[in-house]
Protein backbone atom coordinates (compact mmCIF):
# COMPACT_ATOMS: atom_id res chain seq x y z
CA UNK A 1 0.00 0.00 0.00
CA UNK A 2 1.72 3.43 -0.92
CA UNK A 3 1.83 5.84 1.59
CA UNK A 4 0.11 9.18 0.53
CA UNK A 5 2.09 12.76 0.20
CA UNK A 6 0.69 14.01 3.71
CA UNK A 7 0.45 12.44 6.83
CA UNK A 8 -3.10 10.66 7.18
CA UNK A 9 -6.25 12.72 8.58
CA UNK A 10 -3.84 16.07 8.19
CA UNK A 11 -2.80 18.07 5.68
CA UNK A 12 0.87 18.34 6.37
CA UNK A 13 2.85 16.90 4.17
CA UNK A 14 5.82 14.25 4.89
CA UNK A 15 8.13 16.02 3.28
CA UNK A 16 7.66 18.65 5.44
CA UNK A 17 7.89 16.88 8.58
CA UNK A 18 11.49 15.35 7.63
CA UNK A 19 13.10 18.67 7.25
CA UNK A 20 11.94 19.75 9.87
CA UNK A 21 12.96 17.03 11.96
CA UNK A 22 16.17 16.86 10.07
CA UNK A 23 16.91 20.69 10.47
CA UNK A 24 16.18 20.70 13.82
CA UNK A 25 18.61 17.65 14.26
CA UNK A 26 21.25 19.59 11.85
CA UNK A 27 21.02 22.62 14.25
CA UNK A 28 20.81 21.17 17.44
CA UNK A 29 23.95 18.61 17.05
CA UNK A 30 25.84 21.68 15.50
CA UNK A 31 25.75 23.98 18.64
CA UNK A 32 26.19 21.04 20.78
CA UNK A 33 29.54 20.80 18.71
CA UNK A 34 30.54 24.45 19.41
CA UNK A 35 29.85 24.25 23.03
CA UNK A 36 29.98 20.65 24.77
CA UNK A 37 33.20 21.06 27.25
CA UNK A 38 34.40 17.44 26.28
CA UNK A 39 35.63 17.56 22.62
CA UNK A 40 35.10 13.88 22.42
CA UNK A 41 31.41 14.45 22.97
CA UNK A 42 31.79 17.34 20.26
CA UNK A 43 33.22 14.67 17.76
CA UNK A 44 29.96 12.81 18.23
CA UNK A 45 27.90 15.44 17.38
CA UNK A 46 29.95 16.09 14.24
CA UNK A 47 28.91 12.67 13.00
CA UNK A 48 25.05 13.41 14.11
CA UNK A 49 25.27 16.49 12.15
CA UNK A 50 26.81 15.31 8.97
CA UNK A 51 23.82 12.48 9.24
CA UNK A 52 21.58 15.17 9.25
CA UNK A 53 22.94 16.81 6.24
CA UNK A 54 23.24 13.63 4.30
CA UNK A 55 19.16 13.37 4.96
CA UNK A 56 19.09 16.68 3.61
CA UNK A 57 21.21 15.87 0.34
CA UNK A 58 18.31 12.66 -0.36
CA UNK A 59 15.29 15.47 0.54
CA UNK A 60 17.30 17.90 -2.17
CA UNK A 61 16.66 14.76 -4.56
CA UNK A 62 20.40 13.98 -4.73
CA UNK A 63 21.34 10.87 -3.68
CA UNK A 64 24.76 10.37 -4.94
CA UNK A 65 25.75 13.84 -2.97
CA UNK A 66 24.43 12.33 0.31
CA UNK A 67 26.17 8.80 -0.08
CA UNK A 68 29.66 10.94 -0.71
CA UNK A 69 28.78 12.75 2.76
CA UNK A 70 28.04 9.89 4.77
CA UNK A 71 31.29 7.77 2.79
CA UNK A 72 33.43 11.21 3.37
CA UNK A 73 32.72 13.22 5.99
CA UNK A 74 31.23 9.83 8.78
CA UNK A 75 33.48 7.92 7.65
CA UNK A 76 37.11 9.57 6.64
CA UNK A 77 36.99 13.23 8.10
CA UNK A 78 35.04 11.94 11.53
CA UNK A 79 37.35 9.23 12.00
CA UNK A 80 40.45 11.17 11.32
CA UNK A 81 39.44 14.20 14.23
CA UNK A 82 38.50 11.46 16.47
CA UNK A 83 41.75 10.08 16.07
CA UNK A 84 43.71 13.44 16.10
CA UNK A 85 41.26 14.22 19.17
CA UNK A 86 42.55 10.71 20.87
CA UNK A 87 46.36 11.69 20.22
CA UNK A 88 46.29 15.45 21.57
CA UNK A 89 44.13 14.62 24.59
CA UNK A 90 45.84 15.76 27.74
CA UNK A 91 45.29 14.29 31.42
CA UNK A 92 47.09 16.32 33.42
CA UNK A 93 45.65 19.50 32.09
CA UNK A 94 41.99 19.59 31.04
CA UNK A 95 40.90 22.63 29.97
CA UNK A 96 38.96 24.36 32.30
CA UNK A 97 38.00 26.98 29.91
CA UNK A 98 36.37 25.89 26.82
CA UNK A 99 35.85 29.55 25.27
CA UNK A 100 38.46 31.98 24.61
CA UNK A 101 37.89 35.72 26.37
CA UNK A 102 36.65 36.64 22.63
CA UNK A 103 33.64 34.35 22.50
CA UNK A 104 31.55 37.01 24.37
CA UNK A 105 32.36 39.34 21.00
CA UNK A 106 32.16 36.26 19.11
CA UNK A 107 27.99 35.51 19.80
CA UNK A 108 26.73 38.99 18.62
CA UNK A 109 29.20 38.55 15.72
CA UNK A 110 27.43 35.01 14.47
CA UNK A 111 24.07 36.36 15.44
CA UNK A 112 24.56 38.91 13.20
CA UNK A 113 25.73 36.59 10.16
CA UNK A 114 22.70 34.49 11.18
CA UNK A 115 20.23 37.70 11.14
CA UNK A 116 21.73 39.23 7.80
CA UNK A 117 21.58 35.76 5.81
CA UNK A 118 18.06 35.42 6.64
CA UNK A 119 17.11 39.21 5.86
CA UNK A 120 18.93 38.69 2.63
CA UNK A 121 16.94 35.39 1.73
CA UNK A 122 13.82 36.54 2.41
CA UNK A 123 13.96 40.05 0.80
CA UNK A 124 15.17 38.04 -2.07
CA UNK A 125 13.63 36.87 -5.39
CA UNK A 126 15.74 34.12 -6.30
CA UNK A 127 15.29 32.95 -9.73
CA UNK A 128 13.85 29.56 -8.76
CA UNK A 129 10.98 27.63 -9.63
CA UNK A 130 8.54 25.78 -7.41
CA UNK A 131 9.57 22.40 -7.19
CA UNK A 132 12.58 20.33 -6.67
CA UNK A 133 14.51 18.89 -9.12
CA UNK A 134 15.95 15.06 -9.14
CA UNK A 135 19.50 15.33 -9.84
CA UNK A 136 20.68 11.71 -11.54
CA UNK A 137 24.21 10.27 -11.10
CA UNK A 138 24.45 9.95 -14.69
CA UNK A 139 23.68 13.92 -15.32
CA UNK A 140 26.58 14.28 -12.56
CA UNK A 141 29.11 11.57 -13.90
CA UNK A 142 29.00 13.13 -17.60
CA UNK A 143 29.52 16.42 -16.47
CA UNK A 144 32.16 15.42 -14.15
CA UNK A 145 33.99 14.00 -16.99
CA UNK A 146 32.98 15.97 -19.81
CA UNK A 147 32.67 19.95 -18.74
CA UNK A 148 34.92 19.76 -15.59
CA UNK A 149 37.59 17.14 -16.08
CA UNK A 150 40.40 19.73 -15.59
CA UNK A 151 39.23 20.56 -12.16
CA UNK A 152 38.42 16.90 -11.50
CA UNK A 153 42.02 15.83 -12.41
CA UNK A 154 43.32 19.21 -10.03
CA UNK A 155 41.32 17.73 -6.89
CA UNK A 156 43.29 14.23 -7.07
CA UNK A 157 46.86 16.19 -7.95
CA UNK A 158 45.57 18.48 -4.36
CA UNK A 159 44.41 15.06 -2.74
CA UNK A 160 47.68 13.46 -2.93
CA UNK A 161 49.70 16.48 -2.44
CA UNK A 162 47.63 16.78 0.71
CA UNK A 163 48.20 13.12 2.08
CA UNK A 164 51.94 13.73 1.64
CA UNK A 165 52.32 17.21 3.08
CA UNK A 166 50.15 15.66 6.09
CA UNK A 167 52.68 12.37 6.15
CA UNK A 168 55.58 14.94 6.22
CA UNK A 169 54.04 17.51 8.65
CA UNK A 170 53.08 14.79 10.99
CA UNK A 171 56.02 12.40 10.84
CA UNK A 172 58.22 12.52 13.91
CA UNK A 173 61.37 13.02 13.14
CA UNK A 174 63.41 10.19 14.53
CA UNK A 175 66.48 12.26 15.32
CA UNK A 176 64.17 14.07 16.89
CA UNK A 177 62.80 11.18 19.30
CA UNK A 178 65.41 11.33 21.80
CA UNK A 179 64.57 15.02 22.34
CA UNK A 180 60.86 13.95 22.80
CA UNK A 181 61.82 12.07 26.13
CA UNK A 182 62.60 15.16 28.26
CA UNK A 183 60.06 16.72 30.20
CA UNK A 184 57.64 19.60 28.48
CA UNK A 185 59.22 22.50 29.41
CA UNK A 186 59.67 26.14 28.82
CA UNK A 187 63.81 25.07 28.37
CA UNK A 188 62.21 23.50 24.47
CA UNK A 189 60.63 26.71 23.79
CA UNK A 190 63.67 28.50 23.77
CA UNK A 191 64.19 28.20 19.52
CA UNK A 192 67.99 28.17 18.53
CA UNK A 193 68.76 30.21 15.34
CA UNK A 194 67.69 27.57 13.25
CA UNK A 195 64.06 27.75 13.91
CA UNK A 196 62.33 29.55 11.70
CA UNK A 197 60.38 33.03 13.06
CA UNK A 198 57.65 32.87 10.41
CA UNK A 199 54.13 31.69 10.99
CA UNK A 200 53.79 30.24 7.77
CA UNK A 201 52.90 26.10 8.22
CA UNK A 202 55.16 25.65 5.62
CA UNK A 203 58.78 26.49 7.92
CA UNK A 204 56.98 23.36 10.33
CA UNK A 205 58.94 20.73 9.57
CA UNK A 206 62.10 23.02 9.03
CA UNK A 207 62.30 24.33 12.31
CA UNK A 208 61.86 20.83 13.68
CA UNK A 209 65.14 19.97 12.21
CA UNK A 210 67.14 22.98 13.17
CA UNK A 211 65.89 22.29 16.89
CA UNK A 212 67.33 18.65 17.33
CA UNK B 1 8.20 24.54 3.73
CA UNK B 2 10.75 22.02 2.30
CA UNK B 3 9.66 22.29 -1.55
CA UNK B 4 11.03 26.06 -0.93
CA UNK B 5 14.52 27.46 -1.76
CA UNK B 6 14.30 29.94 1.03
CA UNK B 7 14.18 27.47 4.16
CA UNK B 8 17.30 25.81 2.73
CA UNK B 9 19.30 28.99 2.69
CA UNK B 10 17.69 30.00 5.86
CA UNK B 11 19.00 26.57 7.65
CA UNK B 12 22.49 26.63 5.58
CA UNK B 13 22.97 30.47 7.23
CA UNK B 14 22.39 29.34 10.43
CA UNK B 15 24.56 26.61 10.44
CA UNK B 16 27.67 28.72 8.97
CA UNK B 17 26.80 31.34 11.80
CA UNK B 18 27.09 28.93 14.35
CA UNK B 19 30.56 27.26 12.69
CA UNK B 20 31.81 30.90 12.60
CA UNK B 21 30.77 31.46 16.43
CA UNK B 22 32.78 27.84 17.27
CA UNK B 23 35.87 29.01 15.17
CA UNK B 24 36.39 32.33 16.26
CA UNK B 25 35.48 31.07 20.29
CA UNK B 26 36.64 27.80 20.83
CA UNK B 27 40.05 27.34 22.23
CA UNK B 28 41.21 23.75 21.39
CA UNK B 29 42.17 23.82 17.83
CA UNK B 30 40.74 20.33 16.89
CA UNK B 31 37.19 22.01 17.70
CA UNK B 32 38.43 24.94 15.52
CA UNK B 33 38.90 22.52 12.48
CA UNK B 34 35.38 21.12 12.87
CA UNK B 35 33.82 24.52 13.39
CA UNK B 36 35.46 24.62 9.70
CA UNK B 37 33.73 21.51 8.63
CA UNK B 38 30.40 22.88 9.93
CA UNK B 39 30.96 26.36 7.66
CA UNK B 40 31.94 23.87 4.21
CA UNK B 41 28.87 21.84 5.27
CA UNK B 42 26.63 24.97 5.39
CA UNK B 43 28.53 25.99 1.95
CA UNK B 44 27.60 22.76 0.72
CA UNK B 45 24.19 23.15 1.47
CA UNK B 46 24.04 25.99 -0.31
CA UNK B 47 25.23 25.03 -3.16
CA UNK B 48 23.30 21.71 -3.29
CA UNK B 49 19.54 24.09 -2.54
CA UNK B 50 20.41 26.36 -5.42
CA UNK B 51 21.19 23.38 -7.70
CA UNK B 52 18.03 21.66 -6.80
CA UNK B 53 16.06 24.13 -7.52
CA UNK B 54 17.10 26.04 -10.36
CA UNK B 55 16.62 24.51 -13.42
CA UNK B 56 20.03 25.58 -15.08
CA UNK B 57 22.52 24.78 -11.94
CA UNK B 58 21.16 21.24 -12.08
CA UNK B 59 24.15 18.74 -12.41
CA UNK B 60 26.92 21.36 -12.37
CA UNK B 61 26.49 22.26 -8.32
CA UNK B 62 26.28 18.38 -7.33
CA UNK B 63 29.68 18.71 -9.47
CA UNK B 64 30.67 21.64 -7.49
CA UNK B 65 29.57 20.43 -4.27
CA UNK B 66 31.39 17.16 -4.93
CA UNK B 67 34.89 19.14 -5.68
CA UNK B 68 34.24 21.00 -2.23
CA UNK B 69 33.93 17.92 -0.43
CA UNK B 70 37.19 17.05 -2.06
CA UNK B 71 39.08 19.73 -0.84
CA UNK B 72 37.11 19.73 2.46
CA UNK B 73 38.63 16.41 3.27
CA UNK B 74 42.47 17.96 1.86
CA UNK B 75 42.10 20.33 4.21
CA UNK B 76 41.31 18.61 7.07
CA UNK B 77 44.34 16.20 6.86
CA UNK B 78 46.68 18.74 6.15
CA UNK B 79 44.73 20.82 9.07
CA UNK B 80 45.09 18.14 11.27
CA UNK B 81 48.65 17.07 11.03
CA UNK B 82 49.83 20.99 11.84
CA UNK B 83 47.62 20.67 15.08
CA UNK B 84 49.64 17.29 15.84
CA UNK B 85 52.72 18.42 14.58
CA UNK B 86 52.33 22.13 17.32
CA UNK B 87 51.01 19.91 20.16
CA UNK B 88 54.11 18.08 19.86
CA UNK B 89 56.04 20.69 20.28
CA UNK B 90 53.73 22.59 22.60
CA UNK B 91 52.47 19.92 24.50
CA UNK B 92 48.63 21.20 24.53
CA UNK B 93 45.72 21.86 21.59
CA UNK B 94 44.97 24.80 23.11
CA UNK B 95 45.11 28.00 20.31
CA UNK B 96 45.46 30.99 23.09
CA UNK B 97 48.89 28.76 24.55
CA UNK B 98 50.38 29.26 21.18
CA UNK B 99 51.49 32.60 21.42
CA UNK B 100 55.35 31.86 21.79
CA UNK B 101 55.19 31.28 17.48
CA UNK B 102 54.44 35.64 17.96
CA UNK B 103 58.16 36.08 18.11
Amino acid sequence: MPIGDTIPLTPVRWEDVLFLALATLLIVSALLVVSLRDIIHCGLAMIVSFAALAGIYVLLGNPLLAATQVLVYIGAISILILFAIMLTQTKNAPARLVFQTQARLAAPAAAAIAVVITGVVLTTTWPAGGERLWTSTTQISTLLFTDYVLPFETVSVLLTAAVVGAVVLARRDPRESALAELPPGPAQDETPAGGEPGGEPGGEPGGERGRS
Amino acid sequence: MSGSLDSYLILSGILFAIGAFGFLARRNAISMLMSIELMLNAVNLTIVAFGAFVEPLSGHASVIALLVVAVAAAEATVGLAIVLAIYRNRRTPLVDEYHEMQQ
